[in-house]
């Protein structure tokens, strides 16, 4: 033990920001180049899913998550406005005490009725959904097999509860084969799987990895927050897509993707999933969803459901551009469109950062995404589309990506 | 298998990732020493659970700072 200091001494004092110095530089070197802050861009205005005003521009979003395009849906819009006047502002409470409105179970039900499964958990958002969920049914002496690709909120839930934590290669079948069999057959255990990896937009072989973790008895978790709404032919996700969603102990979804709000979920056939609303801690305490997002939340859902012919447009965007990229000469994450993300690899963070501004000043908004959120400490422009790209603007963002690659010297 | 021979296959192990060909110790630290990054631990530590079929949770992991801690724990794992 420190013996106690006099009155009238002093220890030195340790900033406990320091730990932050070398991204402190790496930013500052950055913008001492002179490009604008890719972390710092403000819309002014948003014109529609797919352009809004940004530093002045109008600008085409290619780098938001509103794949289906219902943030201006007018069902949608009027379902809020209604909530707003009918329920006020916010619900100033948590789910569990005076924060559950009708808004909430009717979201629920409308849940249940989109992945035709018997429970549904509404969370404050996708992030608090994984917390909650995965921290909650893996405790001690339980084990966790997770895609080391997986989403910093899985990562977070791992950290957050008392399981071992055991990652395996990324999509690799054999490797995650391999760590399940050498787990004692006792042991609970929990796959955590995703149906499509944001970074690179490249999905999962679901339909055998989750095969093989039935094999070992373990419960399985996919987190389908890219894919819900388009991929499927309900669009219930990757799973729905490869047959196995019957497969699936937990389906976790966002609303702040497809849905075009803020919330999170888990979908679940579990006979006893009700009591995870009392004894999940991400769900239990904090506030609940104020009733104008539920109720937008719930319409869109809905609309979802019957929305075969956007699904099918937005397959069409992702194969223009996947295939306009390509033939551009750019690299990207994946050999064929896999889903509604594009990813296009930079050779390094410096060209990434003035090839991102480049697409700016033609009036293009891409995702600039480098390392450690991206695999193997890549730089990459992600382009996630919606279903409300025209096929026009397609062809002009080809054309601001050929120009921009050209001029900083990416393209040949 | 005793530690003497888990350290000599371990050191096989370790040798396609110890790229600036650091001479290793019990002493030697992963990070400090070894300059290993996440990604880098995640394909060294594979490669010893492929070797001799154990594994080794994050939690374990954590622990782990040197080559001398990690022998150790692969001698415990593997009884």
């Amino acid at each position: 033990m420190t013996d106690m200091l006099s009155e009238n001494e002093t220890e030195a004092h340790v900033d406990l920001f320091s730990k932050f110095d070398p991204l402190i530089e790496m930013r500052r070197n950055l913008l001492a180049s002179g490009v604008e802050d890719p972390f710092n861009l403000v819309m002014e205005r948003v014109l529609s899913p797919t352009v809004a005003v940004c530093n002045g521009r109008e600008t085409i979003l290619l780098g938001t998550y509103n794949y289906m395009g219902m943030t201006f849906d007018p069902d949608v819009i009027e379902a809020g406005k209604q909530a707003l006047e009918d329920f006020g502002s916010g619900t100033t409470g948590s789910r569990v005490l005076n924060g559950t409105y009708a808004g909430h179970k009717a979201v629920e039900q409308a849940l249940c009725d989109f992945y035709a499964m018997d429970h549904a958990m509404v969370f404050s958002t996708g992030y608090q959904a994984n917390l909650g969920i995965i921290s909650t049914i893996a405790g001690k002496s339980d084990y966790i097999v997770l895609d080391i690709d997986s989403h910093a909120s899985i990562w977070d839930g791992c950290k957050m509860g008392d399981a071992e934590v055991v990652p395996f290669k990324h999509n690799d079948i054999v490797a995650m084969e391999n760590r399940l069999r050498r787990i004692p057959a006792e042991a609970g255990k929990l796959v955590v799987l995703e149906g499509v990896y944001s970074m690179l937009g490249d999905i999962a072989p679901l339909k055998e990895m989750i095969a093989i973790a039935r094999k070992y008895g373990a419960m399985v978790l996919v987190d389908e927050a890219h894919s819900m709404g388009f991929i499927g032919p309900n669009g219930r996700g990757v799973a729905e897509d490869q047959g196995c969603l019957d497969q699936v102990d937990f389906v976790i979804g966002t609303f702040s993707k497809s849905v075009g709000t803020v919330g999170g979920f888990c979908v679940s056939n579990h006979p006893k999933f009700e009591i995870m609303r009392l004894v999940c801690r991400p769900y239990v305490f904090t506030a609940s969803l104020p009733p104008s997002v539920v109720a937008t939340a719930a319409t869109s859902v809905r609309k979802l459901m019957h929305a075969g012919k956007k699904r099918a447009h937005l397959w069409e965007n992702s194969r223009t551009l996947h295939k306009g990229l390509k033939d551009a000469g750019f690299q990207l994450g994946t050999d064929a469109p896999q889903s509604a993300i594009i990813s296009v690899i930079m050779p390094d963070l410096e060209r990434g950062a003035a090839m991102w501004e480049a697409l700016l000043h033609e009036g293009l908004y891409v995702n600039l995404a480098r390392p450690p959120a991206t695999p193997a400490n890549m730089t990459l422009l992600r382009c996630s589309l919606c279903a409300e790209h025209s096929a026009e603007q397609v062809q002009q963002i080809i054309g601001m990506f050929t120009r921009a690659g050209k001029a900083v010297g990416i393209l040949g | 298998m005793d530690r003497e021979q888990t350290s000599a296959r371990i050191a096989a192990l370790i040798e396609p990732f110890n790229k600036k060909g650091v001479a290793i110790t019990d002493a030697t630290r992963f990070t400090d020493d070894l300059e290993f990054d996440s990604l880098t631990v995640m394909d060294f530590v594979a490669a010893i659970e492929d070797e001799f079929d154990i594994i080794i949770s994050m939690n374990q992991q954590a622990e782990i700072e040197n080559y001398g801690q990690l022998v150790d724990a692969v001698v415990k794992l593997q009884d």
